[in-house]
């Protein structure tokens, strides 16, 4: 495997640095012409086929494509099919390919990015239409094959009683790694996705690694290797790292993938 | 005709929902939950600030009960909730968290020793206690006497919404994602289930249960400017409304959150003022404290909305471009906190306005956020019109929040409901006479109604823009039905809504798609959603008082003598333009917390004819009880343990209030 399908992916977008908008203090500037490029299929269609579709808006101060996608949707073309439910940044409904790089759509201010927008669904998930794509689905499986939630020691509680104590900053640390919001944007980016469709990706490992770090879960290492020590678990792992560099919520994946592989080795060489 | 059966069919994936389907299904039944998003997806996910439990681990929270959760929740209702319901919760919300605890929810923990916080705007040491190191931790919020709000960062929802879908995905309990209930099945007595459409392909599909619960969140977007995700557009509530019997609670009752990001209207959690956060206007001034000198930002929802608007008013709004706001100052935490337990709120001013809010005030103006309203129910969560038709969470109305909700009472009313009615749904299963017996005729006439509905919208003559009418309500609901409301501001909105209904029954669609078709879907919501913004209206006209949420300019007193009642609002026949209101009084006499100042807000209020009786009754008993442990105390004032399933009486163990060391089965 060489590393280039990957490598077509990362495009330097400044998404995290917003500029000043376009009007300060009440003076108008000439408002940008942004034309946005959508990758445009209905599998659900008859005769539908792949292409791209341009539309031309104005830019409004503080659009996101939240706000722009919509518009396109009300006064421009009925049809066109996309999601987004929190559209504050937190739910993982809207991500797709923004110019080239896989990341979510909502909290993407248009004045961070040239007045040439393309857009395409996400890769590697079943597209339900346009850039809308079935993440629900796929997510639901992988949690159902690894297992993904925690494994109780007793599920008989009294629960009148004061609950178990945890180290302040181990709930902290478990936190850090309970923050993913399944979005896909780690899956779509992955090299070892393309090729391997049962590939449980970084979503994947890094729940596994949130449960095993979880004194809650009654799991041993043993058990979680026998669904993430192979190749389609953290074996598959090419450490391309590109779902590091794009997870919108900065999560630590390349040091729990390779944390979680050294754990993994270890058990398997006895 | 496709049937799909099953014991329980719960419409909404949030965490209400899920944890009514996993109550459910630990009791042996069937379930089945409909989502219109992946359940982790649900606006659930977006409460950031807490859940409200009093288990007093930390030092501020120390001395907290029961007791003083359910007085706060009462004050915040302004008397409007339903006190037993409230006992209820307050005395399973403990239950929950620790429910919640033991299934993985990473719980923000106590750390023993000193640590400095911000209070009412000074850096003060408080040092928590040894025995409390490594228990939940709570923090200050809103209307609060106690530190009672339990956390996680500043991403509660989502770490609450987290754990339990994956618990819902450990108990195999299958979610039908992406699909859409439109219209509950029913003969006019008995609820049998939805129609449900297929977001992706557009099939219509019956289920049929004996069990159907509406969990399907707020109304938001019955409003322009709202916290509220997409997806909360009050449809469970019109489901029910359209059925004619069901009725609505209290639709008049909207909440508007302080702290909108402006002008997005993105929350920012309440936890940014718990913590220490200030309001301030152009001048840099930290007003609420003129305003409301005793809570000051921390006062009720409500009223902080209130007096921000009134500030703004007076002309003390900052502005920018987009219009007025007022700021939120949060430097005064420090970039530690900041980044570490307001981690959310710094992401969304980093994307969203492109402020960091370490250095920089945010802007903020209040924003619709809540719907106190909802299906009516009982304390079980059954209709009491409707058999076999349940409702929980914001979805529903049973009612413990009245007038006004408390901030991180709403996760909480999720969970505890979902498992309170979670069992009375199974109690109601397990009853012989609640085998469904439903002629296929009956599934067969609503499958064939609804898909007419849609064959009109589709291929009709309608002339009328979806979306159109859709931006025109919201408009009109966000000018004329918002913080501030007047007779004729609201006379305008109901006969606005109501011709925006009748032009609604004539869209038509660009887009011809049978399949997925976003403008078909806005088109049968909107023509729902009309209905639900009209109770909200024609509720608030008629309600000629002020509580809580609900102000009016022009009756700006709390009325007890003529409104200490709940509105439910019934949607009579398919051609009416209004629904029809009926009224049902609160009984003084038996509350437990008579009706009085609310510590905050507005002072002056038209009492009830009963409550200085009432008022002297509780005073007597307590008197001569005085001495007596709270709970018989309590006991004597207002029973309310027999209505709560046997799983989640008895009390609830503190640092500073152990229990017995009886085991479980001993009290059940």
């Amino acid at each position: 495997m060489n590393d280039t399908a990957v490598k077509t992916i990362p495009v330097a977008v400044p998404v995290a640095v917003p500029v000043a908008a376009p009007v300060r203090n009440g003076v108008a500037a000439v408002r940008r012409k942004l034309s946005i490029s959508v990758l445009r299929y209905n599998p659900q269609e008859r005769g539908s086929v792949p292409r791209m579709q341009t539309y031309a808006l104005e830019e409004a101060d503080g659009m996101t494509l939240f706000i722009a996608l919509n518009e396109i949707r009300e006064k421009q073309d009925a049809s066109l099919q996309f999601d987004f439910v929190c559209r504050a940044g937190i739910c993982g409904s809207c991500a797709m390919v923004i110019n080239g790089r896989p990341t979510l759509a909502c909290r993407t201010l248009t004045q961070n990015l040239g007045p040439q927008i393309t857009l395409a669904p996400l890769p590697f998930f079943e597209l339900i239409g346009d850039l809308s794509v079935n993440t629900g689905k796929w997510m639901r499986g992988m949690s159902e094959r690894l297992e993904g939630w925690l494994h109780m020691k007793d599920p008989n509680l009294d629960l009148r009683r004061i609950e178990e104590r945890m180290d302040p900053d181990l709930a902290d640390k478990i936190y850090e790694l309970d923050r993913c919001i399944e979005c896909g944007c780690c899956v779509a980016a992955c090299g070892t996705a393309r090729m391997r469709q049962d590939f449980v990706g970084a979503v994947g490992l890094n729940r596994v690694a949130r449960f095993r770090l979880d004194p809650r879960d009654t799991r041993t290492d043993a058990d979680f290797y026998d669904v993430i020590g192979d190749d389609d678990g953290v074996f598959g792992c090419m450490s391309l790292l590109a779902c590091h560099d794009v997870c919108p919520k900065n999560l630590p994946l390349s040091t729990q993938i390779a944390f979680m592989r050294r754990k993994m080795v270890t058990l398997g060489w006895k | 005709m496709k049937i799909v059966y099953t014991d329980v069919l719960v419409i909404g994936g949030g965490l209400a929902g899920l944890r009514v389907g996993i109550g459910a299904k630990r009791r042996g039944h069937d379930v089945i939950i409909l989502s219109l998003v992946p359940p982790k997806r649900s606006h659930s996910a977006a409460a950031q600030g807490g859940m409200q439990a009093s288990l007093a681990n930390v030092i501020k929270g120390q001395g907290d009960t029961e007791d003083i959760h359910f007085e706060d929740t009462v004050r915040g209702s302004d008397w409007g909730a339903d006190q037993e319901v409230v006992r209820m919760f307050v005395n399973t919300a403990p239950k929950a968290v620790r429910e919640l605890a033991a299934w993985g929810v990473p719980w923000s923990r106590v750390r023993k020793g000193d640590r400095d916080v911000i209070i009412n705007g000074q850096k003060v040491t408080i040092t928590e206690r040894d025995e409390a190191h490594g228990l939940l931790a709570q923090r200050d919020f809103g209307g609060t006497k106690k530190w009672r709000t339990c956390y996680v960062s500043d991403g509660t929802g989502h770490a609450m919404l987290q754990t339990m879908s994956d618990q819902a995905i450990g108990s195999a309990i299958p979610v039908h994602e992406r699909v859409e209930a439109i219209a509950l099945i029913h003969d006019g007595a008995r609820c049998y289930g939805a129609i449900v459409r297929n977001l992706i392909t557009g099939e219509l599909l019956a289920y049929v249960a004996k069990a159907t619960a509406i969990a399907s969140g707020g109304a938001g977007r019955l409003y322009r400017v709202t916290t509220n995700a997409v997806i909360c557009e009050g449809i469970g509530g019109a489901l029910a409304l359209e059925t004619g019997v069901a009725t609505l609670g209290n639709m008049e009752a909207v909440q508007f959150h302080p702290t909108a990001i402006f002008p997005a209207g993105i929350l920012v959690t309440e936890g940014c003022r718990g913590d220490g956060g200030l309001l301030k206007d152009v001048d840099g001034h930290r007003f609420m404290p003129d305003y409301e000198p005793e809570k000051k930002e921390l006062a009720s929802r409500d009223v902080v909305s209130r007096r921000m608007e009134e500030h703004i008013l007076k002309g003390k709004g900052a502005k920018n471009r987009f219009g007025q706001h007022l700021w939120l100052d949060i430097t005064l935490l420090g970039e530690k906190h900041i980044k570490h337990n307001l981690r959310e709120v710094w992401e969304i001013c980093h994307y969203f306005l492109g402020v960091d809010p370490v250095k920089d005030w945010i802007p903020v103006r209040p924003a619709q956020h809540y719907t106190m309203g909802g299906v009516r129910t009982r304390p079980t969560g059954e209709s009491p019109t409707l058999k076999g038709l349940f409702a929980a969470g914001e979805a529903a109305c049973w009612d413990m929040h009245g007038f006004n909700r408390l901030g991180g009472n709403s996760v909480a009313e999720t969970v505890v409901a979902g498992m309170i009615v979670g069992e009375y749904i199974a109690d109601f299963c397990d009853r012989a006479e609640n085998e469904v017996a439903i002629p296929t005729a009956l599934v067969h006439d609503f499958l064939r109604r609804e898909q007419s509905k849609i064959d009109v919208l589709v291929d009709g003559r309608g002339t009328e823009d979806a979306s159109a009418i859709k931006g025109q309500m919201q408009d009109l609901m966000t000018a004329r039905v918002g913080i501030f409301r007047r007779g004729e501001d609201l006379g305008a909105a109901v006969d606005g809504l109501q011709q925006l209904l009748v032009r609604s029954r004539n869209i038509g669609l660009k887009c011809k798609a049978r399949g997925a078709n976003p403008e078909l879907v806005t088109a049968y919501r909107v023509q729902k959603m009309l209905k639900v913004a009209l109770c909200i209206a024609h509720g608030a006209l008629t309600r000629t008082e002020s509580r809580g949420a609900h102000f009016r300019q022009d009756y700006p007193r709390r009325n007890d003598a003529e409104w200490l009642k709940r509105t439910l609002a019934s949607w009579k026949s398919e051609t009416d333009t209004l629904p029809s209101l009926a009224f049902e009084a609160l009984d003084v006499r038996r509350m437990e917390l008579p009706p009085g100042w609310r510590g905050y807000g507005a002072k002056d209020y038209i009492d009830h004819p009963d409550t200085p009786k009432r008022a002297a009754e509780v005073e007597a008993l307590k008197q001569a009880m005085s001495g007596a442990a709270r709970f018989a105390v309590q006991e004597a004032l207002m029973p309310y343990a027999s209505l709560l399933p046997e799983r989640y009486r008895g009390r609830n163990e503190r640092i500073d209030e152990p229990l017995a060391t009886e085991p479980l089965e001993a009290v059940q």
